[in-house]
């Protein structure tokens, strides 16, 4: 059901401020969200005056010298550093992108991060994914061929069978889209979201699957793919520019094909 | 997300609208003065604002109606054209209310 208020221990209180410690004036604040399980107190935001003469452009940049100078215990997850491997997607300036591909000259005033929005949240700004890779999982994400593979040489693909999954295929699953849906948001324990249902389509449309049948019943529930009411907020947050709202469009669509 | 979640609130609003319609209907059927007694009440200030909101509601929801249909089958998903067709849906919607109200 639709909680329009958080629950009294996880209301954000005001943290504690690090103010910078050298002279620089190129200043920018970063006002980041804390949580801690242990410590069986509420998450709060704590400010931090990052000294942007000496921190690399992006907001990942700022996240690692906050880490490594201002305060240890401040938790996060990452790891490639150029928007390919998905670890530090965040809610950065309101909006969920990768930490990594951010510019904090792109944003105004304050950045602003939190972890993605309505997952738990293991600490700081690392979210629970358990439920989002055991989705992942149920829609067998792998390739299905009832055929053998030629003894010689690879399953080939034509170059336009080919194109159909290059999109779908370069989903991260940084959990971007899912965390910004708000279907996904009162019902992700049924609806799968928009990530796993980008990465269902991916299967559905790949010519050397022979299992689209069975993928599209496992799809047509009520929950796990009706959900999606096409709001948009996956395709307009996607930080690959990818298009998931399509895609399950494109899956609506074969549903209704196959029926008539 | 803000026309979506506008979709859904009209939606409720055009039900609840109905509602009131009905009882409309419903006085006309008894009587006279059971009629004259709601269309007054309709008329007044309050009663105008409701309708105005009701016939925004109706246009707001078919407007964005029209633009799930092209959804459904699967066209204008690039954010250029979902941003496009939100703005005419608002401009849609806003020219047809004001107009039905200036021709009342």
């Amino acid at each position: 059901m639709a909680e329009f208020l958080l629950p009294a221990n996880s209301r954000i209180k005001k943290g504690k401020h690090f103010p910078a410690s050298g002279e620089s004036t190129n200043i920018r604040r970063y006002a980041v969200y804390r949580y801690d399980p242990d410590a069986g107190e509420n998450p709060r935001v704590d400010t931090y005056d990052v000294d942007m003469d000496h921190c690399g452009p992006m907001v990942l940049d700022a996240l690692i010298k906050i880490k490594n100078e201002i305060d240890p215990t401040l938790t996060f997850r990452r790891s490639c550093r150029e928007g390919i491997c998905g670890s530090c997607a965040m809610n950065i300036d309101g909006g969920n992108t990768l930490a990594c591909t951010v510019a904090a000259d792109s944003i105004k005033g304050d950045v602003k991060v939190y972890p993605l929005p309505h997952m738990p949240v293991v600490k700081d700004l690392v979210p629970d994914l358990t439920n989002f890779y055991a989705q992942y999982a149920s829609i067998k994400p792998w390739l299905q061929s009832r055929t053998p593979a030629p003894p010689d040489r690879e399953r080939l693909q034509s170059k336009e069978d080919q194109e159909l999954i290059n999109e779908p295929a370069a989903c991260i699953l940084c959990a971007c889209c899912s965390a910004g849906c708000p279907s996904y948001w009162w019902n992700s324990d049924r609806y799968l979201g928009p990530a796993v249902l980008l990465a269902a389509y991916r299967w559905l449309v790949d010519s050397r699957d022979d299992a689209t049948g069975e993928r599209l019943d496992y799809l047509e529930d009520p929950f796990r793919l009706y959900r999606c009411h096409t709001i948009m907020n996956c395709t307009q947050t996607c930080p690959k520019g990818l298009n998931p709202a399509q895609a399950i469009a494109e899956t609506k669509k074969m549903l209704a094909e196959r029926r008539y | 997300m803000t026309l979506s979640i506008l979709h859904r609130v009209t939606g409720v609003a055009l039900s609840v609208g109905l509602i009131v319609l009905t009882i409309w209907l419903v006085a006309l059927s008894t009587g006279a003065a059971a009629y004259e007694q709601i269309t007054a009440l309709m008329q007044s200030i309050v009663g105008r604002l409701l309708l105005a909101g009701f016939s925004f509601a109706f246009f707001f929801h078919l407007c964005n109606g029209v633009r799930h249909l092209f959804w459904d089958v699967g066209k204008g998903f690039e954010i250029r054209q979902a941003n496009a067709s939100a703005w005419s849906v608002v401009l849609a919607t806003s020219v047809l209310t004001l107009g039905l109200w200036l021709a009342l």
